[in-house]
Parts: C-alpha cells; structure tokens; sequence
C-alpha cells in the first residue's frame, strides 16, 4: 500500500515540476557550485554541507545553480571545500564548510552577492 | 568516518570516476549469521590485475594533486577492524566489485548511518547516472531503482529539488519497514 501511494506522490510531483520549468535553460548564465567529494572532504563532513546547500536553494526557490562535486585538489586540512562559480567572475573556494556556513553562502553570496572573505582562500 | 554510509559515498565517487553510467549497492544484514556485507558494483572501465593489488596501498593512487589514496584503505581496516574483510573484484572493460563484510555485532561496527542522504548526495550531482539500492535484513527486502523512477518521471531530471525529497522520504520509509518499525 504504502508503496502504490509513493508512487502516486511522484506522479504529482512529476506533473507539479512540468509546470515550473525553468525557462532559462542555458547553462552558461548558471552559477556552479561545486563541492569537494573526495574521500578527505567525505570524511570532514561534505555530504553534510552539500545537502545543507541543496536545502538551502530549494527552501529559497533558487533553480539557477547547478551543484557539482570534484575530488581531493591536495587541501585536505581545509575540507570541506565548496567552490562558487558566477558566470564572468573568479572562482571563490570556502574552507571548512559546515552545515552553517553552507546555508549562509548560499545566503550571503549566491543570493545577495557579498562574498564572505574570512571563509575564503586566496585563488590559487 | 563515522557511518558506514559515507564509506558507501566515498567508494561510489571511485565508480563515478571510472565512467560507471550503472551503481549497484547492496547491503545485507544477517542477524542470524550476525553479519553485515556492503556490496558495491560498477560498469566502469574496471582495473587490471597490478592495479588492483595496489588498491589497499595507501600510497598507491591514480590522482596527481596528492599522493595518497585513502578510501578503499579506510574501507578495508574499517572491516577487518569487525572481523570482517574486503575483497575487489576487477575487469578491464567491464567493472568493479568491492565487498566489504562486517560482523555485525561487533562493538567496533560503525552504524550504517543515513543511507536516504549517501543516494540523495549522489544522484544530486549524477543526474545522469543509474543507481540500484538494494537493502536486505534478515528476510525483508527492499529495492530503490532510479531506472524505475526515470520512467515515472519522464522528462522531469531527477536532481529536481521534489524529487530528491521523494527520494529521500522513500528510501527512509521503506528502511524503517524492513527494519520491523512501525
């Protein structure tokens, strides 16, 4: 039963998600945000902070993201690393990304633009 | 790590990396064996005989940003800390098997953790990719296809937002069935 039921509920939210479309469809005016998934960022708590972000962007409608994940670039002591990547800009890297800081750099700067530098690293 | 789930998480990122377009996990639990085996399989471009050996040398990897390698490693010693063991199973061409296997009972067993968020983190990002996750305890079993649920999507991604929701809902739900809750 409870399984038919399911099933029906993703029929809905099939049909729910027709309806809102994202008419922007080129990728190109997206911003990236990419998360560091190697086994040093798992470890330091990555999958927390990419679902804290994944949250954060639907609980505030934002569907001009995509969220991405690399490996170990050789930062391991500053995991979790979350890139942000706005079309025309410099990359910005956020170190040691918990569930806290990931909500609020999907606030702060993906949403209102400010980038918060005492969580950033120089580019490198 | 401190869940068996993000070891789960971590391993896949191997498959993900080989060109695995297909991920099966399979976790059984016996408590009649007392044991606990993690399954996961591939169709990624596989290794050969030499790389594999060299899988549980923690010195040994294929990446050039750092020159350790610790997953399947941290995996290994994760299982034989739980009397248990790891074995990869390889094939140039055709895919990785890696079996973990536990004691189940064993005071140094990590919980399994939130298996709902190690699928929903993958398929977020691998929209395009197949996942199989099957969970089996004692007699009760329960199978999570994203082929399936492609289907009863159709055009609509399966990193949509809603989706993930139902994702993650689903998997939870049918855990807490097959684990006899309510």
């Amino acid at each position: 039963m409870a399984v038919i039921k399911s099933i029906e509920d993703l029929e809905r939210i099939r049909d729910q998600a027709r309806d809102l479309v994202n008419l922007r469809k080129d990728s190109e005016s997206k911003i990236r945000v990419v998360v560091g998934m190697g086994t040093c960022g798992i470890a330091a708590g990555a999958r927390t902070a990419m679902l804290a972000i994944l949250d954060e962007l639907k609980k505030r409608n934002i569907d001009n993201v995509i969220v991405t994940e690399t490996g170990c670039i050789g930062l391991c002591k500053f995991e979790p690393l979350v890139d942000v990547i706005k079309p025309g800009e410099n990359k910005v890297t956020y170190v040691n990304v918990n569930e806290e800081k990931a909500r609020q750099i999907v606030v702060k700067h993906i949403i209102n633009n400010q980038i918060i530098d005492e969580w950033v690293i120089p580019n490198i | 790590m401190k869940e068996l789930s993000l070891h789960v998480l971590d391993i896949v990122q191997n498959s993900i990396k080989a060109g695995a377009t297909l991920v099966e996990i399979d976790i059984c639990e016996d408590s009649k064996d007392d044991l606990m085996i993690i399954q996961i399989s591939d169709n990624g471009k596989g290794m050969d005989e030499e790389t594999v050996k060299k899988l549980e040398d923690p010195f040994f990897t294929t990446r050039t940003t750092r020159k350790v390698g610790l997953g399947i490693p941290f995996f290994a010693q994760a299982a034989q800390s739980c009397g248990g063991d790891l074995k990869v199973k390889s094939e140039l061409g055709k895919g990785t098997t890696v079996t973990a296997s536990f004691i189940r009972s064993h005071i140094d067993r990590a919980p399994l953790g939130s298996m709902s968020d190690t699928m929903v983190s993958l398929i977020a990002v691998n929209p395009e990719m197949d996942f199989v996750y099957r969970h089996k305890i004692d007699d009760n079993e329960f199978t999570f296809d994203t082929r399936e649920i492609r289907n009863i999507l159709q055009e609509v991604p399966l990193s949509n937002p809603m989706v993930l929701d139902w994702i993650k809902k689903y998997i939870e739900d049918n855990l807490i069935e097959i684990t006899g809750g309510v």
